[in-house]
């Protein structure tokens, strides 16, 4: 059944490398440098797809990235499966599978083909329309929306491959290695100006590189002849690097552009492995020339999308470049001159070429004459009306086509063909110019939308601009580079071109047929099934912006975006609404150009790769002790030390009561260190701390809260007076880089006056906090010389001294309200301070504790934690800690605001503690308060934001911000839950030793 | 993705910048003295037009050094950039 349509050799072909591969499941033989669709188009296959909504059969329609039927799934079994992949795009290798989509049970046979009889019910917005009442009935039509909805299947396993980011700089990237894109790198990088020439094909040269017509000629050569060694001189310019297979996917402002290199797609899965598969490239470039081409247009008639129906270029291309026929009886239909290049192509490969349809009265061109002598019947004003053949067209009707274009005359010609080569022009592939934010205007004479303007660092050249003829591109592509590279003499200058004459064109957006338009199928987006008729019908139910009546019809929005049929939408519209193409505008061309996979986007930023995170000196040592770790911030911190398969829970109560009755450790380097120096440092601290800074002795440490300009806390910690003009602030582990930033912004821009010199240390040093009532006999062995009295080392002071050779400082500070010591040291001695502290604590039972410890022995506190008991809505009243707003000092950073009325009523969220009823419940963090049960709707109060159970205590604690919380002490509130409502009583946030007398003890 | 020509490195990635909103918004000297509406006119009141606007960036991921710009944000041209302090060009 199948036949062999390879018709001649071709160069790029090569007929001794035979490749097999299998599309739904049959094995098929191609050669290397085939694509999927040449070599299904060698075996005489066309059918390849089912269309989205009506599941209609179709066939390979282009030969490249703007394919909208020919989409296949990749080897559908292995995890190296993808959807949705253009077949005029896939390079064949050996073992390669494809397989259909959007078909159920084959593509032969598709159930869903009766969407196809069913489609006069089915018009645009049928579903909008449909499915909206009763609206209870949503869930039931979603199962079965779903269920019809997609098109491919993406893997359900992990990408087997690597992807890759790279930057790059040049002077100029050229888009598009056609003949225009070619000639302008060549002409940029001589005029040593560092060049990158990307094409999205495997091979260089454009269509140029296959155009055989006698009638151009370019230095007497056939243009492809002479454009083969352009290209090979080009290939040994040094200032150029090439990329093929490299297809751009968006251009954004400032010149920067993305483009997805494809480096092992081409190649059999063995080599597949271990090597990059795609990898982003990140250009920046100073100047940008997009040589992007033009895309034909098919024509809008009856029945326009049967297998074997293709664009005339495409048939030309898979006739001259991979040698394929693509079918023995072939006719085209067209309204400009290109179709005669096509049929002569074919003819001259003894080819069958039954006729040509032209929608023109005539045309007296070279090419066309050189037709005629061949004796292929060309029937001059006829249109087809209608086309047959459900699986592979079969014959096409042709008729007289009125004067005005607007209705068929005579009597109904039938012709028997199984290919039907479609031309209908030119569009201009401006997609990336538009992109980078640039206007379009509507070209009257020629019909297409072309580029506004050329800017200095971005010019579009070729036929992208419009110009489509070989001497015009070269004349204006000469001038182009002359004015923007400041080059006085290019090789454009001395080139001799010969080429046929003016080509002429009849648009006719929408073909008329003899059947009236409601019963016709005119498609315009082939993916999506959107017909004319659709357009006409959005347009009757009062949509007018282009914007809208592609978003109702759908036409544009499948993964081919519209490139070859959204041209005809906008005639339609324009035509039907009677108003101009340029005044309705397009829709907007967004990134990607084509398809991105998400491997190429995420590049190696996955898995462990994800996000950057830190680890403290002392990591290693958590590691080997079990830890279990938790994120803060970027910060991989200790959470809880399990042993002998505790849980957290068990870890964290016994961690908890070992450091309030012995000792315990906590690793603190993850607090963020501010070095602050300079002779206004006491000063800058007056304005940034809500609390007065200026008396602080030399050696002393002092706990601060920062507020924001509107009064809110931003961050709290504890400043140390290391001497005269020298400070080192503590932040947040989260918070550090924040507050660095905000310290810097106020000197830099409201305070440059300030003698203030700001370095983060954070990384500097390693901290370990010793807590516990036998904290300072552990400490006294690890420096027996340092005198620990309350005298000499009180509460809230520093000492700088030396555990051996290894400097340290140490703060008597406690975040527990134990007797506590923050030792610091330089962060490579980080391991070993912590060893030794391990060491000198073994007989007092030192127990290592993680976050989650940290976080309930301050909340038996009562400490805040800045994120966690507020959240940027919290001033220092709120949180009941009006004895650090300082009174005295005439300004800092926020105390306006505290003044507002808004700050200072009486019934905002404040901090509480609460205790349950009974001791045992444990509230959840974040469960709301309610002062009243039984009520709907009921005011919210607030909510808990620290609770724990506390074993120090015996009983659950918690925290929470309620409104007017200040003035409910006592009083019992609820917490209403899904299956319960949980008593609660207001009380004090301070749960344990109110008095502070453990930091002495 | 704009290129950014920090007055003191030179031109840089728009992903080493943090923009820092609205620029030449003084924070009052005296700020008690200040009513309510005037206070709240400084801490909240931001413009946002469609065209030529002064803006704050800093070189957050480079020199940490704060800087001032004019750009267009209908198109996003980067007008001219100068330094704190510096007086802005006229428009």
């Amino acid at each position: 059944m199948t036949k062999n349509l390879r018709v001649k050799t071709s160069e790029y072909i090569d007929e001794t490398n035979r490749i097999s591969f299998k599309f739904n499941g049959k094995t098929y033989h191609g050669y290397k440098g085939d694509t999927l669709a040449s070599a299904l188009l060698a075996n005489d296959v066309h059918l390849v797809g089912r269309s989205f909504k009506y599941h209609r059969p179709r066939g390979i329609m282009s030969s490249g990235s703007e394919e909208p039927n020919a989409i296949v799934q990749i080897n559908p079994n292995s995890d190296r499966t993808e959807p949705n992949v253009r077949a005029t795009e896939v390079e064949i290798y050996e073992g390669l599978e494809a397989t259909s989509q959007n078909c159920w049970p084959s593509v032969e046979f598709d159930i869903g083909g009766i969407n196809n009889f069913l489609s006069a019910f089915l018009p645009a917005g049928f579903y909008y329309k449909t499915f909206m009442w009763p609206a209870s009935f949503w869930e039931k039509y979603e199962f079965f929306i779903r269920h019809s909805a997609g098109l491919g299947k993406s893997p359900t396993k992990n990408d087997p491959d690597i992807y890759d980011h790279r930057n790059l700089h040049f002077d100029v990237l050229v888009v598009g290695a056609g003949i225009s894109g070619i000639l302008a790198a060549k002409n940029a990088a001589k005029n040593n100006f560092k060049t990158l020439l990307v094409d999205e094909k495997n091979e260089l040269g454009g269509s140029t590189i296959y155009e055989n017509n006698e009638f151009n000629k370019i230095d007497n050569k056939t243009s492809s002849e002479w454009l083969k060694k352009e290209i090979e001189e080009i290939k040994g310019i040094k200032n150029l690097e090439i990329k093929t297979r490299t297809s751009v996917a968006a251009y954004h402002q400032y010149n920067y552009l993305l483009a997805r290199e494809n480096l092992t797609d081409h190649l059999e899965t063995k080599d597949k492995t271990n090597k990059i598969r795609q990898r982003l490239l990140k250009i920046r470039a100073k100047k940008v020339i997009l040589a992007t081409g033009a895309l034909e247009r098919p024509l809008i008639f009856n029945n326009n999308d049967r297998p074997g129906i293709m664009l005339s270029s495409a048939v030309k291309k898979y006739s001259e470049f991979y040698g394929v026929a693509c079918g023995s009886k072939n006719v085209f239909f067209t309204n400009n001159d290109s179709a005669y290049e096509s049929a002569l192509s074919l003819y001259n490969k003894g080819i069958n070429v039954e006729a040509i349809i032209d929608i023109r009265e005539q045309s007296e061109s070279k090419i066309v004459r050189k037709v005629k002598e061949t004796g292929i019947k060309i029937y001059w004003s006829h249109s087809i009306v209608d086309t047959d053949g459900y699986k592979r067209l079969n014959s096409v009707s042709i008729m007289k086509l009125s004067n005005d274009g607007t209705s068929v005359t005579g009597s109904k010609i039938s012709i028997s063909c199984d290919c039907l080569g479609v031309a209908g022009g030119w569009t201009p592939a401006v997609h990336l110019y538009t992109q980078s934010g640039c206007k379009l205007v509507f070209d009257e004479e020629k019909n297409v939308f072309i580029p506004n303007q050329n800017t200095s660092n971005q010019i579009s050249v070729g036929s992208c601009d419009g110009d489509f003829k070989i001497d015009e591109i070269i004349k204006n592509l000469n001038q182009k580079l002359k004015d923007n590279f400041n080059i006085k003499e290019t090789d454009l200058d001395n080139m001799k071109v010969e080429i046929d004459q003016e080509n002429s064109k009849r648009n006719i957006w929408l073909l008329p047929s003899n059947k009236p338009l409601g019963k016709t199928k005119p498609f315009v987006d082939y993916q999506n099934d959107a017909t004319a008729k659709d357009i006409k019908l959005a347009l009757r139910e009062g949509f007018r912006s282009i914007e809208h009546v592609k978003r109702y019809t759908t036409t544009g929005m499948g993964t081919d975006q519209g490139k070859l049929g959204n041209m005809h939408a906008l005639g339609i519209i324009a035509d039907t609404a009677g108003v101009k193409m340029g005044e309705l505008g397009t829709t907007t061309f967004r990134p990607p150009y084509t398809p991105l996979t998400f491997g190429t986007i995420v590049g190696r930023n996955v898995g462990k790769f994800f996000d950057i995170f830190r680890r403290t000196p002392m990591n290693n040592w958590h590691v080997e002790n079990k830890a279990e770790f938790e994120n803060v911030g970027q910060w991989k911190r200790a959470w809880y030390y399990p042993i002998n398969g505790e849980t957290m829970h068990q870890a964290v109560q016994r961690e908890s009561k070992a450091a309030r009755e012995s000792a315990g450790i906590l690793d603190a380097s993850t607090l963020g260190k501010i070095d602050i120096q300079g002779s206004d440092a006491s000063e800058f601290l007056n304005r940034v701390y809500t609390n007065a800074w200026s008396k602080l002795a030399i050696g002393k440490c002092r706990y601060g809260l920062m507020l924001n300009e509107d009064g809110m806390v931003y961050d709290d910690g504890v400043t140390t007076r290391l001497g005269e003009n020298h400070y080192i602030m503590s932040t947040t582990t989260g918070g550090a880089a924040n507050v660095l930033g905000k310290l810097e912004d106020y000197l830099q821009t409201e305070w440059p006056e300030l003698d203030v010199y700001l370095t983060s240390v954070t990384d500097h040093y390693a901290t370990a906090s010793l807590c516990g009532p036998n904290s300072k006999k552990i400490l006294k062995k690890i420096i027996p010389d340092l005198d620990l009295s309350d005298e000499n080392f009180p509460h809230m002071s520093f000492k700088e001294t030396n555990i051996g050779d290894i400097q340290c400082r140490i703060m008597r500070i406690s975040f527990t309200g134990e007797h506590s010591y923050e030792i610091n040291v330089q962060a490579s001695y980080g391991k070993d301070l912590w060893e030794k502290c391990m060491e000198a604590g073994k007989e007092f039972n030192i127990t290592p504790y993680g976050t989650e410890t940290m976080h309930l022995l301050r909340a038996e506190k009562g400490f805040i934690i800045v994120g966690q008991d507020t959240d940027g809505t919290m001033t220092p009243i709120d949180l009941q800690m009006d004895w650090i707003v300082s009174k005295k000092k005439y300004d800092f950073i926020g105390k306006r605001s505290l003044y507002r009325s808004d700050t200072m009523r009486k019934d905002r969220k404040q901090l509480v503690g609460l205790l349950t009823d009974d001791p045992k419940i444990v509230l959840e963090e974040g469960a709301q308060i309610v002062s009243k049960l039984n009520q709907s709707p009921v005011e919210m109060l607030g909510h808990v934001t620290s609770s724990y159970f506390s074993p120090n205590l015996n009983k659950s604690i918690a925290l929470a911000v309620v409104r007017g919380g200040k003035d409910m002490m006592g009083k019992k509130l609820f917490i209403p839950m899904k299956d319960k409502n949980i008593n609660v009583t207001v009380a004090n946030p301070v749960f344990y030793d109110e008095k502070n007398e453990r930091l002495n003890a | 993705m704009f290129l950014i020509n920090c007055p003191y490195c030179g031109e840089r990635d728009q992903q080493e910048f943090k923009a820092g909103g609205e620029a030449h918004i003084e924070r009052p000297k005296q700020p008690t003295e200040l009513s309510d509406d005037e206070w709240a006119e400084y801490l909240f009141m931001r413009k946002n037009i469609k065209g030529v606007q002064f803006e704050r960036w800093n070189h957050a991921h480079g020199c940490r050094k704060w800087f001032n710009m004019v750009r267009d944000t209908s198109n996003d041209e980067i007008k001219a950039i100068y330094k704190m302090g510096e007086k802005p060009p006229s428009q």
